[in-house]
């Protein structure tokens, strides 16, 4: 298949001139090889003190319970939960990129698919913590599990969403691990057979024994499908389970059977953001703008603002629906989100999670790196918004109005916060220092039929068509990675 | 004659390798392996390489997954300590299918990984079976058994037509070892 062409009409997922395998590899491998520039210290010791923070308040909470955090009688759940479920959403567009892309041999995965799939491990790591810290008796978190015990054996309650994301969300974490790490050993074996020493040895162990033959290549490319077969219902499964942990409550505003498919696509949609957020520095910082191009960047915002239109056609089915059942308690519940006391993180939620996604119509914001980036942040930041909405405002005023109540978030609780974003960023940031960002076996693979080089010689060659070779040069002005000056001197 | 044990052809390119292996076949050399940085698809036919069974031993694996979920919850929610929610019946099959799924991915992963690891006998710590440092990086490599094929010049004339830029003859099997 390495000789197979593709169309000409297709825009090239990998860019510059002379690429070779041996580039390809000292390309991706050069943060990996070299010492760390300042840029990455700077980040680094931002993040490192984050998660040091984020050590502090959850010491601080398991010494002294949750007491410290802002709940109260009436707002049992809040920044916990909203926290929890922005994380693992986060997560989620790893796993699509990975599995869902795989199976519809969307080729321009291969190369963001390493560091989504690693967001994802620490997304979901970040995700857990907040589970285990929620517990109250974190010591005890082990009760989640169906093991014999003296009460019996009183066994879990299999009834219970909450029982069932205990499996889904350690099931989703370790398949996730499984096939990254799988995914990585070609590359970590690359980066063993190029280093001398300790780095040798180190990375002789990590790499399991790799060596490219011809029969653990078959196997290696079995497993990844099957691994991506089974991920795609897996990831699907998983947030599905989230909304049923609120889906399966009699709270109106979570009691709906809408939840599953619109948590799955918010899950997407705050997922790609991430992706956008992180592999726009990255990509600048550690000069991988020949293998992440334009075409990748504008394919997530296709996806950011797909997505991004299925959660506002959700948002509004809810309040449609909320009207049209005629149950009062349901129809006050939207009255309240919507003009009540937290109308601002209704309104915030709206403006970032539908109608700011929407400039994506517009070519030239779509193809802006700027613009890519700072809508990003706005959609992360609307989504944490849209799980707050969720949980807060169909709590704060429950059924009885002695106990209405306002959640005010402690000091703890946002440095929790604050500090999870530390240790996501931190686990990041080193990841980027000692595997590769890009997965290089797979960017090789591209190498022959879809960079712009090939295409460039096939046109030179005259082997295609000339309005569709025009056509083809015409797409790449918006590659960035791509001179046009000798473009500019034809025309 | 000569110590040599492997004769390595080295390419730059994936079609040439194909070549290459067309071109040793047809003079009826044999080939031990083929070790490339990246997947080669239809290589295994050329070689004559047998369809892994990996994908039954997942389905196996993930079967059993689904079987220990369900005979777990039956047992604990079913046989061992019944619940009495408002009357409704113990056995709510509807309920254990989350469970039931979530353990087929598990078991099915974890099962299927374990085999390819066992079968291509990688894990962590195992000495690097490498018979040359840049099959992992930009080279595509035939390794050929110089004993089984004992007409070196012949090899290296084939291989030399077929586009290999780098013919080596190694007198050890793994270079990784030294």
């Amino acid at each position: 298949m390495s000789s197979h062409h593709e169309s000409i009409l297709r825009e090239p997922l990998v860019t510059g001139q002379n690429i070779t395998y041996a580039k390809v590899t000292h390309d991706i491998l050069v943060p990996v090889e070299n010492k760390p520039n300042k840029a990455w210290w700077i980040g680094f010791t931002i993040a490192a003190l984050g998660a040091l923070l984020w050590v502090v308040a959850v010491s601080y909470t398991f010494w002294f319970g949750i007491g410290t955090w802002g709940l109260n009688k009436t707002v049992g759940w809040a920044w916990d939960i909203t926290g929890f479920v922005w994380w693992v959403g986060i997560g989620h567009a790893g796993t699509l990129i990975s599995a869902v892309l795989l199976l519809f041999r969307q080729n321009w995965r291969n190369s963001i698919n390493r560091s989504a799939e690693a967001m994802t491990i620490f997304a979901v790591i970040c995700a857990a913590t907040y589970i285990v810290s929620h517990m109250g008796r974190p010591w005890l978190a082990y009760w989640a599990l169906p093991l014999p015990n003296q009460f019996g054996s009183l066994w879990v309650n299999f009834n219970s969403p909450l029982v069932w994301d205990v499996f889904a969300i350690s099931t989703y974490f370790s398949v996730s691990l499984v096939f990254w790490y799988t995914g990585l050993l070609p590359d970590i074996a690359t980066i063993r057979d190029r280093a001398t020493g300790l780095r040798r040895r180190i990375y002789s162990v990590l790499s399991f024994g790799w060596n490219g033959s011809v029969k653990s290549w078959q196997r290696f490319e079995i497993v990844s499908l099957i691994l991506a077969g089974i991920s795609t219902p897996l990831v699907l499964s998983v947030h599905t389970i989230v909304s049923m942990d609120f889906a399966t409550s009699v709270i109106p505003g979570w009691h709906t059977t809408i939840f599953p498919p619109y948590f799955v696509a918010g899950a997407i949609f705050s997922g790609f953001a991430m992706v956008q957020t992180l592999l726009l520095i990255a990509r600048k910082v550690l000069g991988f703008e020949n293998y992440i191009t334009m075409f990748h960047i504008e394919s997530m915002n296709k996806i950011i603002i797909l997505t991004g239109s299925i959660v506002g056609v959700a948002y509004l089915t809810e309040l449609f629906i909320a009207w049209y059942s005629g149950a009062e308690y349901e129809q006050y519940a939207f009255l309240n989100r919507v003009s009540g006391p937290y109308w601002w993180a209704y309104w915030s939620m709206m403006l970032c999670n539908v109608i700011t996604p929407q400039l994506f119509w517009f070519k030239k914001l779509r193809t802006s790196i700027a613009a890519s980036w700072i809508l990003s942040i706005v959609v992360n930041i609307g989504m944490w918004f849209e799980r707050f909405v969720i949980i807060v405002t169909s709590l704060h005023r429950d059924y009885l109005p002695s106990s209405w109540v306002m959640f005010y978030p402690s000091v703890i609780d946002v440095c929790i916060f604050i500090g999870s974003i530390g240790v996501f960023f931190t686990l990041f940031l080193l990841f980027l220092r000692v595997l590769p960002a890009i997965a290089m076996a797979e960017v090789k693979l591209l190498l022959k039929s879809s960079s712009d080089q090939a295409k460039q010689k096939l046109i030179r060659e005259d082997a295609v068509p000339k309005e569709q070779a025009a056509y083809y040069q015409e797409s790449l002005n918006k590659f960035d990675s791509i001179s046009h000056e000798s473009e500019y001197a034809k025309s | 004659m000569s110590n040599t044990k492997y004769i390595l052809g080295h390419f730059e390119d994936p079609d040439d390798l194909m070549h290459g292996i067309d071109k040793l076949h047809e003079n009826n050399v044999s080939i031990y392996d083929v070790f490339t940085p990246m997947p080669i698809h239809g290589i295994e036919d050329k070689l004559g390489i047998k369809r892994s069974r990996l994908p039954k031993v997942a389905f196996l694996f993930g079967i059993t997954g689904t079987i220990t979920a369900f005979s777990m919850l039956y047992f604990m929610l079913v046989i061992d300590w019944p619940m009495n929610i408002g009357g409704k019946p113990a056995f709510a099959f509807p309920d254990f299918i989350p469970v039931m799924f979530e353990l087929t991915v598990l078991f099915c992963a974890f099962g299927m990984v374990g085999t390819f690891f066992y079968a291509t006998h990688l894990f962590p710590g195992r000495a690097p079976r490498v018979m040359d440092l840049r099959a992992t990086n930009d080279r595509f490599v035939i390794a050929i058994d110089a004993k089984e094929n004992p007409y070196p010049t012949k090899i290296d004339d084939i291989l030399k037509d077929a586009g290999a830029v780098e013919i080596k003859h190694n007198e050890r099997k793994y270079v990784s070892y030294e």
